[in-house]
């Protein structure tokens, strides 16, 4: 430990940090994800353009390392054991329990543009050996935020891991609660974190990682919750919207404000993994964890 | 009637009896407790320890001001997590000696500061709930004003929710539902309706089980017409909650969450 290292930390906020009326929906971010598209793609953390194809599996940029946002579906490919993957609830779909005009046009433009059902694909799985449940959530379906579908997938998934004694594994990206959904999307996050009460009292492990971006409700729900907490580098992770917080006290936040490695520095996450580290990470979790059918 | 925008204008309105307005009336021998022993007493939080009919209870309360000077000291009824923190410890400290809780929510959400976010303003939120999901005495939650999103939900994650008749709860403010739908802040009426957000709506889905009468001369002109019916309902659940057994409680109140969800299977 490096003492002095301290001694020059300023603070963001003195003690005594002068209150403004906050602003309301501080949790709400509604923020378009990078999608790539074509044959180059930029990168968020460089700016640089970057050729997709020389991009690997890992969707990480060759420039600089900086972490692309990465689909469910291909997430599972890096993180799974080839054709290990069984999914649970594949058909769940959203209803429209607010009535909230288009709607079910928003569901289906999210469709297509993220290839997936839903902002969350959850099943069981080997890893490096190991069984798992795994919940790998989706920034491209409405930035992954959380209804009805996603709060129950995630809560069945969790009570299949309390049954069966396994361990779960959750990667989060989220926004936060999905608004067209109403109070309903407020219950998940009661509904999810109860669920992984009674999975915790069974003595069984529950590891979060968190991507790009987590915030909102998921962050103050089982984001948080896990009993080891993974990030990738870079990514941002909070509760309130930065713009609603530099709205709230009238100055612009640095530019490492709400990040993994802020996160790391304030206590709230355990250990920052390259995402071409996360498989063995989590294979070597379970290994201490003493859990069976690893591969050696 | 009231519009659902005219409850939520009543439900913020400033001269609404707050948290601990409700506790002196409601119970005796209230005793405060301070802090969440690990940073700060977080002043948007208030609770401590009350008899209720002679039932001595927990109470935790969010708590707003009346006037600017005390909106500043309570951040407007907007909690850090030191006040959700302080919620861990009460509602710990009454489980270990057997004293139900009650909770009065009155929020438009957790506070969004920087300082907030250094001390884990997520984590707290989810701490409350994971906590309170496992918490072997009754939890009952009366909102008595505003209620938005996680910062709410927070305390309101027990076995009953009630809510006064002009109280609101929301996963976003009208006039934030306004601004994304429609691109104009100003249609919030229209959210308003269409937000499902008044008690009678609450009740309807599932999300409250009671609503409370308010006096027709307003709340804060006659406190005890709400304050009389609150005490009796709130100690004949009570004894209702503690005659169960502690696996029953916890299977209710897992369900109670468990429910909530409309999909296509
Ligand atoms: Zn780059």
């Amino acid at each position: 430990m490096n003492l002095f290292k301290r001694k020059n930390y300023i603070p963001l906020t003195p003690r005594t940090e002068a209150v403004q009326s906050p602003k309301r929906d501080a949790e709400v971010v509604m923020e378009e994800p990078i999608i790539p598209d074509g044959m180059w793609v930029k990168c968020r953390h460089c700016q640089k353009l970057i050729y997709k194809k020389e991009m690997d599996e890992y969707q990480i940029c060759p420039k600089c390392g900086g972490h692309f946002r990465i689909g469910a579906l291909d997430r599972i490919a890096i993180t799974c054991d080839e054709g290990s993957f069984v999914e649970y609830d594949a058909s769940m779909e959203s209803k429209n329990p607010m009535n909230y005009p288009s709607y079910e046009k928003v569901l289906d433009k999210a469709r297509e543009k993220s290839g997936t059902k839903e902002g969350i694909i959850c099943g069981r799985c080997k890893i490096d050996g190991y069984d798992a449940v795994i919940a790998v959530m989706d920034s491209n379906f409405m930035m992954g935020s959380m209804g009805s579908v996603v709060g129950e997938k995630i809560t069945r998934a969790i009570e299949h891991a309390t049954e069966m004694k396994l361990p779960i594994v959750i990667f989060t990206t989220s926004g936060g609660a999905r608004m067209q959904e109403g109070i309903i999307s407020l219950m998940q996050m009661a509904k999810t974190s109860a669920a992984l009460r009674r999975h915790s009292e069974a003595g069984l492990l529950y590891i979060t990682v968190i991507t790009d971006p987590t915030t909102g409700g998921v962050s103050a729900s089982f984001a948080n919750l896990g009993d080891i907490i993974l990030a990738e580098p870079k990514a941002v992770i909070g509760f309130a919207g930065r713009r609603v917080i530099e709205g709230t006290i009238n100055e612009k936040l640095p530019d490492d404000f709400q990040t993994s490695e802020f996160q790391l520095e304030h206590g709230f996450i355990d250990k920052i993994v390259d995402r071409r580290e996360m498989k063995s990470t989590l294979s070597r979790l379970f290994k201490l964890h003493g859990l069976k059918g690893g591969l050696e | 009637m009231k519009t659902a925008a005219e409850i939520v204008a009543e439900s913020r309105k400033v001269q609404r009896p707050t948290s601990l307005e409700f506790i002196a009336e409601i119970f005796d021998d209230f005793i405060e407790l301070h802090g969440d022993r690990a940073f700060a007493d977080d002043k948007a939080v208030v609770g401590g320890i009350a008899s209720l009919k002679g039932m001595p209870v927990t109470v935790i309360g969010v708590q707003k001001g009346h006037t600017v000077a005390e909106n500043v000291e309570r951040r407007f009824g907007a909690p850090n997590p030191d006040g959700y923190r302080k919620t861990i410890r009460l509602m710990k400290q009454a489980e270990k000696f057997n004293r139900p809780v009650i909770t009065f929510i009155n929020t438009m959400g957790a506070y969004p500061g920087v300082g907030a976010e250094e001390r884990g303003q997520g984590e707290a939120i989810a701490r409350c709930l994971f906590e309170t999901a496992g918490l072997k005495v009754p939890v009952i939650s009366v909102f008595i004003g505003e209620g938005g999103s996680g910062g709410a939900l927070a305390l309101a994650a027990g076995d009953k929710v009630w809510m006064l008749q002009y109280g609101m709860y929301a996963v976003l403010s009208p006039e934030g539902f306004a601004s994304i739908l429609w691109r104009d802040p100003t249609r919030s009426g229209e959210a308003a309706d269409l937000m499902k957000l008044t008690a009678k709506d609450l009740l309807a889905n599932g999300v409250i089980e009671k609503i409370i009468p308010e006096p027709e001369e307003g709340l804060e002109n006659n406190l005890k017409f709400t304050t009389d019916i609150l005490r009796e309902e709130l100690y004949d659940e009570l004894t209702n909650l503690c005659a169960k057994t502690t696996e029953e409680l916890l299977e209710e109140r897992y369900e109670r969450f468990r429910k909530f969800g409309e999909f296509n299977n």
